[in-house]
């Protein structure tokens, strides 16, 4: 089963979650860090043997001597990325979605496939779980293919153990696209107005996809009840509640996974995998 | 006109938070959120809606079912896995569709249509701190790089019409699209951070990010008390980059109280916390780069 722990605002609690219920599986269990712009579960697992490999997108290398200027590549590219001026041929790698249209359309075969860094895709052990990150190279505006690229090459002997996957932050293109690989989706939040509002958000944005999805409420006990009211209207479980105490911010200030380091919080994150785990059985059962 | 953003690379360090309270100490700023995604400074803010516009932008391939013949060539050209058999034809799922229109151009029954998308609204609103242009990326959408860039341009509108001197907008997380955007034009970030291993890192991937743009960078410590040992990590990496930190604010219960009143923290909390805020407010005012 493949579980991905999200939410609609930041920093909420997702790496809290994800390193504390990977420490703490119990069984064969992969840890994926799909927030590739700002990868963190690295710093808390601590894996080891942590290598890489760089990912790349295709983008088209321009031949000008065989370019006719017809411009079918022009008028396919959604993206601006190349274009025709006067004389010239000009490429905007930068720019490039990777759809491989102009490369498809070229009469003259004037283009060829070149390549663009997205960043890297990184292997490692984290004591008894396996451990794969993305990270995207600084300056790069594109996460999504990395994001699928991770996945693509998540090995076979991974993919056979329950996999936890560390999302992005918000709704958007991003955060959709972690989510979309999973069987259940864990959703973090803070019962704040600001944890509240992007709750929802993220609540519009991946309840029609139909996975069995519940609720972490962290740092429970600040803030006001929004988000159980909100939860109760919409018939969403609340899987875990992590009460607010300083122990677990100064815990995850100094590196350590929460729920390994505040004993408190073992039977919490226990619970929450049985009620996570039960849930995405149960779907798939139906 | 100055252009300041508040970004952070990791979420919910106190972005919102930050730029709410200085919001209140600005005297003649237009607000921005262009944290497009999950926009919260509203709720801080109450903007009374004075516009709004729907945001169209890009395209989405849509299989015609009549027309399709069920030969496959679209499937074979997506990269974004976004065709799925549907019985004897194809259909397009619409949340893994890049907008590409290779399919639309080359299915040889042209049977594929490309729609306009709407992505969202964006408004223009009044609030008690002055004028704010925000918007609502709808869920699952793309394009929140172009959605930032046309409020930037928005904003830079009515500040030249309406003789504001600074825009001061609400920055996205991470160091993707929505972010870069924000950082077009920018004379300055002020980079939110916290005192633990992923405030630290982060930090670094988006001051790095602001230096290839040439964006001035301050910082601001939130919640510095919470690992003494961290904040001091974080000062030395900013003195060794050569950026101000301009903040060392506590970890502050008021805040949270402060943000279920619909209140910004320097309206709400102990004379200690805005003073600290006005000084740092201050202090930014006076790095940023003079013009002409």
């Amino acid at each position: 089963m493949i579980y991905a722990i999200a939410s609609g605002k930041g920093g909420t609690g997702k790496t809290t979650v994800t390193a504390s219920l990977a420490a703490l599986w119990g069984g064969p269990v992969t840890a994926v860090d799909l927030d590739v712009e700002e990868p963190n579960l690295h710093l808390f697992l601590k894996p080891e043997g942590l290598a890489g490999e760089p990912a790349w997108i295709e983008v088209p290398v321009a031949d000008e001597a065989k370019c006719t200027r017809c411009r079918a590549c022009s008028d396919i590219c959604q993206f601006k990325a190349i274009s025709v001026m006067g004389d010239y041929l000009l490429t905007f790698p930068e720019m490039c979605h990777g759809c491989g249209g102009c490369l498809e359309v070229c009469p003259e075969g004037a283009l060829t496939p070149g390549k663009r860094e997205l960043g890297e895709i990184l292997m490692g052990k984290a004591g008894n779980a396996d451990f794969l990150m993305g990270r995207l190279r600084i300056g790069e505006a594109m996460s999504p293919p990395l994001m699928r690229q991770v996945m693509a090459r998540m090995p076979e002997s991974m993919r056979k153990n329950d996999v936890l996957i560390d999302a992005p932050p918000g709704v958007s293109c991003p955060a959709v696209s972690a989510v979309m690989h999973a069987d259940c989706v864990v959703l973090v939040t803070e019962p704040t107005p600001f944890g509240l509002h992007d709750f929802k958000l993220a609540w519009e944005a991946f309840s029609p996809m139909g996975k069995p999805m519940g609720a972490v409420i962290n740092r429970a006990g600040v803030g006001d009840d929004g988000v159980q009211r909100f939860c109760r209207d919409k018939n969403i479980p609340i899987w875990a509640e992590i009460p607010f105490d300083r122990a677990v911010a100064q815990a995850y200030s100094r590196g350590e996974v929460p729920g390994v380091a505040v004993a408190a919080l073992r039977e919490t994150f226990a619970a929450l995998k049985d009620r996570m785990t039960r849930a995405a059985r149960e779907a798939s059962h139906a | 006109m100055h252009e300041v953003v508040v970004i952070s690379g990791k979420g919910g360090a106190g972005k919102t938070s930050v730029t709410g309270a200085f919001a209140r100490l600005a005297e003649n700023a237009i607000l921005c959120d262009l944290d497009v995604d999950a926009p919260d400074l509203h709720l801080l803010l109450a903007p009374e809606v004075k516009r709004t516009e729907e945001f169209r932008s890009g395209n989405e391939a849509v299989i015609d079912p009549e027309r399709c013949t069920g030969c496959g060539r679209c499937e074979e050209l997506c990269r974004f896995e976004a065709v799925r058999p549907d019985g004897d034809v194809f259909r397009i799922d619409p949340l893994h569709c890049e907008g590409c229109k290779v399919c639309v151009a080359l299915c040889p029954a042209q049977a594929i249509d490309f729609p306009e998308r709407h992505c969202g609204h964006w408004h223009e609103s009044e609030t008690r701190f002055g004028p704010m242009v925000h918007a609502q990326l709808f869920p699952g959408e793309e394009n929140s790089g172009r959605l930032v860039t046309l409020l930037k341009k928005r904003a830079r509108e009515i500040a030249e019409e309406e003789g504001y001197d600074l825009v001061l907008s609400d920055g996205a997380p991470g160091i993707g699209c929505p972010v870069i955007s924000s950082l077009a034009g920018t004379d300055m970030a002020v980079i939110v951070t916290e005192p633990t291993p992923s405030g630290l890192h982060d930090l670094g991937r988006v001051a790095e990010l602001c230096d290839r743009f040439r964006t001035k960078v301050t910082v601001f410590i939130n919640k510095f008390d919470l690992n003494p040992d961290q904040t001091e990590a974080i000062e030395a990496y900013c003195r060794e980059r050569g950026y101000a930190v301009i903040c060392r604010f506590p970890h502050d219960n008021a805040v949270t109280e402060a943000m279920v009143e619909g209140r910004v923290v320097n309206e709400y909390g102990d004379n200690a916390a805005s003073r600290l805020l006005e000084t740092a407010w201050n202090d930014m005012l006076n790095l940023l780069p003079s013009k002409k």
